[in-house]
């Protein structure tokens, strides 16, 4: 649908020359400030366990759907990023990508916060599997997986206890919904009525098993059997919304509830792992063709004419450009001599340590700690005082 | 942690043990009186605001060496309650007083456990909490774990202060997950962001016929975790004062009590108080040989140095209870007194609290030895359920007094 562009700044609410003739002839709006509604059907319907299914159509607003757009892409290029640097070994230890997954994580967040999302943790000691940040209310990664669930068990408890009329959403794989912690969890969530939205991320793999051959019932969303499940397309990130919204409803009134994100990841578990001995690369590309959560949108916002073609790429460039940066800034702070830091930016990074000086192996073992000293592992060097 | 000395000047001279110096009971001890003027020479660094000894008259400079060896059962707040009278009660009876007391004075304190609410607790130390309380904050748990004790840890991630309860040690092996990678670890991963200010506490230990699953000692495993702090309480007194500590601190604590310890009667204080969860108990001041010992073995201890009083040693009895982290400080103080060390538990052989604490002890104070460290603790074998081999996985008084005879020889 040709529409004539206007170039002002202004909502098209100040033009008056052309009015919609039909819902399907949308004036072009400027990309970050039109919130009037969308109506979108999901991709498929939900299915649903001892409660009634959401409906299948959400609303939306064209800057939502841009800002999905956005956020899924920096996502992408993020995870993308991750890798090359893993490969040059500027990233050690685990590497897990994400890609083909974001739609969870975008449409989980508008669900809750409706901001965009970051991770911020660079206080803390734990690496790639370990990232915290307490004032957005994300409470962390962890590296055994099903360990977690308790967790978000415990914080939905303390929710119930301090009478906070908030909800909290546990995320787990596949691989991990085998884990018995899960079911004991869920039956003590059950028991005592706790707002816990506990979410099973199903990519079909655990590592390099394979769904069908790790669990007798891949049903995820029906294994609370008492608790109330919700199966949602994961790559569709306007269902993971409703899906989130509705479970916040459900968790706030009647108690637990399991949502299972019908998801897919194109990269291996992790960086040790390339993906295709356990699948086959036609699958990845097959999925990555039909279901890739980016195309979606972004065949979503082309058919509602939200922007073009060249805006979309634009703001894929820009993403690019904002991770590039990121990496560049990053990568400065990781050289540890001052004098090279300076050279290469030219900015002021001197004050800054990036890497973390030597005693602060020992900071925050302890809240208090004992004011003792350590030693380095002769005993003789004396390492420094700890808190 | 330990707490470590900087000794200066540690080659002072140290007088060479001449042997069978110990067969009079009135001992001139010229070499050991200087050795406590040295004191003054150590630099030690402590813990801040670690001013409050817990207990008034058991000071831990035992520098009036008490040189008349006479058997008294160390009645620890004897002392403090003859001017003050207190109340006397049981171990289990004190350990719900502490609890009562912070669940009173702070509503975030909650237990959670395994018939913690409405049956009262299986060793009755949460009995009648539940009907005063409610059930959101004493709660009943199904069996499980690893899941209640991952659910405590992220309550008190948000601040709550959860007391977990481990119906027996032993079962909290099936949290031993949650504990280290979660409890201990997440302040430390989270660069400070979270606190985990949880009590684990919990009866273990060998028991009265209690079987192999059902009489284990946990300090050994739980010990080298870093981020918990453990503690093992023995006396009524002691058991209350660690509690109000434990559930004060905001790192997480383990607090182990012992199965047969719960009934013990003793006179406490009615005023408020807590005990140091860092510091060691002076039981019994001596002079001829330090022992170390915690929990249940205590008590095998005092009935040893009934025993060798009688025949003419001064043992200097210390109850550790700071399991981890060490409180190298009375330790080493009364190390340099004596120069002879004797550890007891109740732990296996092999990487219990005792293998640690020699190694500490080595580590830091080898010079003030005369002896090796002798080190009595539990047979590497699961608990027998037999009486006579119950008996005798565990030390005995008897091995205790062989022990201290052999080497203060």
């Amino acid at each position: 649908m040709a529409l004539s562009r206007f170039t002002s700044s202004s909502t098209a609410r100040s033009s008056t020359l052309l009015k919609p003739l039909t819902t399907a002839f949308l004036l072009r709006r400027p990309i970050s400030s039109d919130t009037t509604p969308l109506t979108i059907e999901t991709s498929v319907p939900f299915t649903a366990h001892q409660c009634e299914a959401p409906s299948r159509s959400v609303e939306t607003s064209s800057k939502e759907l841009l800002t999905f757009f956005r956020d899924m892409a920096l996502m992408r290029r993020m995870e993308i990023a991750a890798d090359s640097l893993y490969k040059a070994k500027l990233v050690r230890g685990f590497c897990h990508l994400y890609d083909g997954q974001e739609a969870v994580a975008v449409g989980m967040e508008a669900a809750i916060t409706k901001k965009g999302f970051h991770y911020n943790c660079l206080s803390g000691k734990g690496g790639s599997m370990h990232f915290y940040k307490k004032g957005s209310g994300f409470y962390g990664g962890h590296g055994i997986v099903g360990a977690q669930i308790p967790l978000g068990c415990g914080l939905a408890f303390a929710q119930k206890y301090s009478k906070d009329e908030t909800v909290t959403f546990a995320l787990y794989g596949d691989g991990a919904a085998n884990q018995g912690q899960l079911f004991e969890a869920l039956n003590i969530s059950a028991l005592w009525d706790l707002p816990a939205i506990l979410v099973c991320e199903n990519n079909h793999y655990g590592m390099g098993t394979a769904e069908w051959r790790a669990a007798k019932s891949p049903a995820y969303y029906k294994r609370g059997d008492y608790v109330p499940g919700l199966k949602v397309d994961g790559m569709d990130a306007l269902a993971v919304k409703q899906a989130c919204k509705f479970a916040k409803e459900h968790a706030l009134k009647n108690g637990p509830i399991i949502l299972e994100m019908d998801t897919y990841r194109y990269h291996g578990h992790s960086m040790s792992d390339p993906g295709s001995t356990y699948r086959t690369r036609d699958e990845i590309s097959g999925v990555r063709q039909e279901r890739d959560p980016i195309e979606r949108i972004r065949k979503l916002v082309l058919s509602h004419d939200l922007a073009t073609e060249k805006e979309l790429k634009d703001i894929e460039k820009e993403v690019r450009k904002e991770v590039d940066e990121a990496i560049a800034q990053a990568k400065v702070r990781s050289i540890s001599s001052e004098k090279e830091r300076a050279s290469v930016v030219g900015l002021k990074f001197s004050s800054e340590s990036p890497m973390p000086e030597a005693h602060e192996l020992f900071t925050n073992v302890y809240v208090k700690g004992f004011g003792t000293e350590a030693y380095g592992p002769d005993r003789k060097e004396v390492r420094g005082v700890l808190p | 942690m330990a707490a470590i000395f900087q000794g200066i000047g540690a080659a002072t001279a140290l007088s060479p043990t001449p042997s069978n110096c110990f067969d009079s009971k009135k001992l001139p001890l010229p070499s050991r009186r200087s050795l406590s003027g040295r004191k003054a020479s150590f630099v030690v660094v402590r813990s801040d605001g670690s001013t409050n000894f817990g207990s008034g008259s058991r000071s831990q400079k035992a520098q009036k060496l008490i040189t008349n060896a006479v058997a008294t059962k160390p009645d620890s707040a004897a002392s403090t309650s003859a001017s003050k009278p207190g109340h006397e009660l049981l171990l289990f009876e004190a350990l719900r007083e502490g609890l009562e007391e912070e669940m009173d004075r702070d509503p975030n304190v909650c237990v959670m456990g395994e018939d913690v609410g409405h049956y009262g607790g299986s060793y009755k130390v949460t009995r009648g909490l539940a009907t005063k309380y409610g059930d959101l904050r004493v709660l009943d748990t199904p069996i499980a774990e690893n899941s209640f004790t991952g659910m405590g840890i992220g309550a008190a991630m948000t601040g709550l202060r959860p007391i977990v309860e481990g119906m027996n040690m032993g079962f909290l092996l099936l949290a031993f997950n949650q504990i280290s990678n979660n409890c201990g670890m997440l302040h430390y991963t989270s660069g400070g962001q979270f606190k985990i200010p949880i009590v684990i506490r919990g009866p273990g230990g060998v028991g009265r016929q209690l079987g192999a699953e059902h009489s284990q000692r946990l300090e050994s495993y739980f010990q080298s975790i870093p981020g918990i702090q453990m503690v093992a309480c023995s006396t009524p007194y002691n058991a209350k004062g660690l509690m109000k500590a434990a559930i004060r601190s905001d790192n997480p604590v383990i607090l182990f009590e012992h199965v047969l310890l719960y009934n013990l009667k003793e006179r406490i204080p009615d005023e408020e108080y807590i005990c140091n969860l860092e510091e060691a108990e002076m039981v019994r001041p001596g002079e001829h040989v330090t022992i170390l010992t915690y929990s249940r073995m205590r008590y095998h201890v005092m009935q040893a140095a009934k025993t060798l009083v009688n025949k003419g040693y001064d043992p200097e009895v210390i109850d550790i209870r700071s399991l981890k982290p060490f409180d190298l400080h009375t330790i080493g103080n009364s190390i340099k007194k004596t120069h002879r060390v004797l550890i007891v538990e109740e732990c296996m052989r092999t990487g219990g609290i005792g293998a640690s604490l020699t190694a500490a002890i080595t580590e830091n104070f080898h010079d003030y030895l005369d002896a090796p460290i002798v080190c009595l603790s539990s047979q590497d074998v699961p608990t027998p359920y037999a009486g006579t081999l119950e008996e005798w996985t565990v030390v005995q008084p008897a091995q205790i007094v062989t022990a201290v005879e052999q080497l203060c020889q």
